[in-house]
């Protein structure tokens, strides 16, 4: 690339997470560029430019790109890793490429570890020092931490607050905020800030109420948009909703994956005896959860993937099982970019009928 | 599911133990229909035609041989499905007696050990184990040997015929059910086959960079290879792939997209798969390409 032309730097959505990688992405560009948040348009944009069979997460990036090029962006970002996330990047090249956009690509596919980041910035942009890398990437993960914190909060109690609309109103002020702040201390401060305004958010929270563990695929599980805010939902019935992944607790695996290796011979032993071996990506994860889950006498689990994903459809042969020998509820969600939004709703309201008056049984015994 | 590439491999390994080996029938519609009833619905074909396949023979047999192949080579591996394959029938079916090896070359996991612990449940006498292994490695060699040869052959003889080549796993390929329809009505239209699944490993290996740099689905990157290596000498390319075969549903994307010089048709199966529309859509290609080619010529 000439040093005439701006570098424009953009990066699919995921979540909140945007804000939380964006002073990486500004490392290595004059401008970062924000995609306009997941819209139904950016789904079909996605969809029609995507083959048929490929997962939902894909037609997600894609739309996103699409529309950031439209504003101007450059430079795009793709992860990757697992199952078939770590070859989206190439296939999305070639498609953007033959609808005539120009761009670089930026592929991080399978290198995690924060040297080979390093390198993949420095490659795009030689002069940057490794202190000035470094500072960016305790930010991200400061952030990132930041930010799962206290969606993990108010994920817990958005069912019960006494006026509606008060954590997700301090939820946007929180993110807002975020951005705009670029020190580790403040970021930490921010944080404490928050949280105690969050803590202090009224709450009618009966003793013993619902709850429902929710398990699954990467994507559709951080991407409210993907799942049609089926946390949401689930708060708004009064159902206390935990979810354990998290891009920090993803990190936090990967990590000890790599330096002790232990990882996975825990979640293996943890789901024996209905798995032997590693189902890929996230299924192993998903078997294991269930059965602590279960054992820590949770209601139900909702259990969601994208339609045709490889590793969760591997892992629901397992669950199936489970769920036949411990007698316990879970349903299954499959997201496509097509699937309608009332079935789903009617759905997990059957499901929630079906949990309250097992509950209610059981207390009779 | 890795039957009809290694066949050779692991029959001639029991059968050098001294064990009776049974194979399942090709695939028919009851078996079809009976891995369709016991796998989740949203599983790709290729994996419920396999667990109609151990349905079949889980009252026959003592043991079922499951073989979890995850990775060749280093950064590289199988679709999952072939990793989570023995855990998937351990939980469909209950009480099944299987043997099973794994092989994942990045931790050092070989199948030299693999099938030396198979072999050690079945006899203890060490020689017998090595013995089987090293025949069974010399009838797969002969057996690849021999259809490249074939197919060489074939690539050398006659100029002018219509030539095709097809690209599936040989999964799809060889299965009397999903690719068996397709090539014998290509064969009677009088077109000559080439297959992409034969080919030398290696070679194509070094190949399928100039396609893709960053594919790590080791019988999809042959494919691909085998794919570049084979290009120039056909004159269409058909894809099978099954309904909703992963790996194959991007890596055929980017085919279509790098690949501008030659005709291509993707045919996807499922379950359900009318014989007659997919004739049409063969006989149409043939014909377009017989266009083509008359056009070339001229």
């Amino acid at each position: 690339m000439t040093n005439t032309s701006v570098k424009k730097i953009s990066f699919p959505h995921m979540g909140n997470y945007f804000t939380a990688f964006e002073p990486l992405a500004r490392l290595v560009a004059d401008e970062v560029i924000e995609p306009p948040p997941i819209s139904k348009q950016t789904i079909e944009l996605g969809y029609k430019n995507s083959p048929e069979c490929v997962c939902v997460p894909f037609k997600y990036n894609l739309g996103n790109y699409i529309e950031a090029l439209e504003r101007g962006a450059n430079i795009l970002v793709q992860a990757g890793g697992g199952c078939r996330f770590g070859y989206y990047g190439e296939v999305q090249e070639a498609i953007l490429k033959k609808m005539g956009y120009k761009f670089e690509f930026l592929k991080l596919a399978n290198s995690y570890s924060p040297i080979a980041l390093a390198k993949n910035f420095r490659a795009l942009k030689p002069e940057l020092s490794y202190a000035k890398i470094f500072r960016a990437l305790v930010l991200s993960y400061l952030r990132l931490r930041c930010i799962d914190d206290s969606e993990d909060y108010v994920r817990k109690n958005i069912g019960f607050e006494k006026q509606k609309g008060e954590f997700e109103k301090a939820h946007k002020n929180f993110l807002r905020e975020l951005l705009k702040t670029d020190s580790w201390l403040g970021v930490h401060k921010l944080r404490k800030k928050y949280l105690n305004i969050l803590h202090a958010i009224p709450i009618d929270k009966p003793k013993k109420p619902l709850r429902v563990g929710v398990v699954g695929e990467l994507y559709v599980l951080m991407e409210p948009f993907s799942n049609f805010q089926i946390e949401k939902e689930l708060a708004k019935k009064g159902i206390e909703v935990h979810r354990f992944v998290t891009v920090s607790s993803i990190l936090h695996d990967c990590l000890d994956e790599m330096l002790f290796s232990r990882q996975l011979r825990k979640l293996i032993r943890e789901s024996w005896p209905y798995l032997k071996f590693h189902l890929g990506a996230h299924g192993t994860e998903s078997v294991a959860k269930t059965l602590e889950l279960i054992k820590e006498g949770f209601d139900g689990i909702i259990h969601i993937k994208p339609f045709g994903c490889m590793p969760e459809v591997n892992a629901m042969s397992a669950l199936h099982k489970i769920s036949k020998d411990y007698e316990f509820p879970i349903i299954y969600f499959s997201f496509d970019a097509q699937s309608s939004e009332t079935g789903i709703k009617t759905r997990l309201e059957a499901f929630h009928d079906m949990l309250t008056m097992k509950k209610r049984h059981d207390a009779k015994q | 599911m890795l039957y009809h590439k290694y066949h050779f491999f692991w029959e001639e390994f029991l059968r050098s133990l001294g064990q009776e080996v049974v194979v399942s029938p090709e695939t028919n519609r009851e078996i079809i229909g009976k891995g369709v009833n016991l796998a989740v619905d949203e599983s790709c074909l290729s994996l419920k035609i396999y667990l109609g396949h151990v349905d079949y023979l889980k009252d026959k047999v003592d043991f079922i041989f499951i073989p979890r192949i995850v990775s060749l080579y280093k950064k590289e591996n199988l679709c999952v499905k072939f990793m989570a394959l023995n855990d998937i029938v351990r939980n469909t079916f209950d009480g099944l007696k299987t043997l099973e090896y794994t092989t994942h070359v990045p931790t050092f996991r070989y199948d030299y050990f693999g099938l030396f612990s198979v072999g050690w449940q079945l006899t203890h006498n060490p020689f017998l184990i090595i013995r089987a292994i090293e025949r069974a490695r010399k009838a797969q060699q002969n057996q690849q040997d021999k259809l490249l040869i074939e197919q060489e052959n074939k690539l050398k003889d006659k100029k002018d015929d219509l030539r095709i080549l097809i690209v599936a796993h040989p999964y799809t390929t060889y299965d009397a059910f999903l690719g068996a329809p397709i090539i014998n009505f290509l064969k009677k239209q009088g077109v000559e086959l080439v297959f992409a699944d034969i080919v030398n490993e290696k070679e194509a290996r070094k190949l399928s960079k100039n396609i893709s740099t960053d594919l790590y689905w080791t019988y999809n990157k042959e494919l691909v290879g085998a794919l570049e290596k084979y290009r120039k000498e056909v004159d269409g390319i058909i894809f099978i792939m099954t309904f909703p075969c992963g790996p194959d549903s991007l890596v055929i994307n980017l085919c279509q997209n790098k690949i501008n010089d030659l005709p291509i048709v993707v045919i996807t199966l499922d379950e359900l798969q009318g014989e007659a529309g997919l004739k049409t859509r063969l006989e149409s290609f043939v014909d377009i390409l017989k266009i083509r080619k008359g056009k070339a010529i001229k």
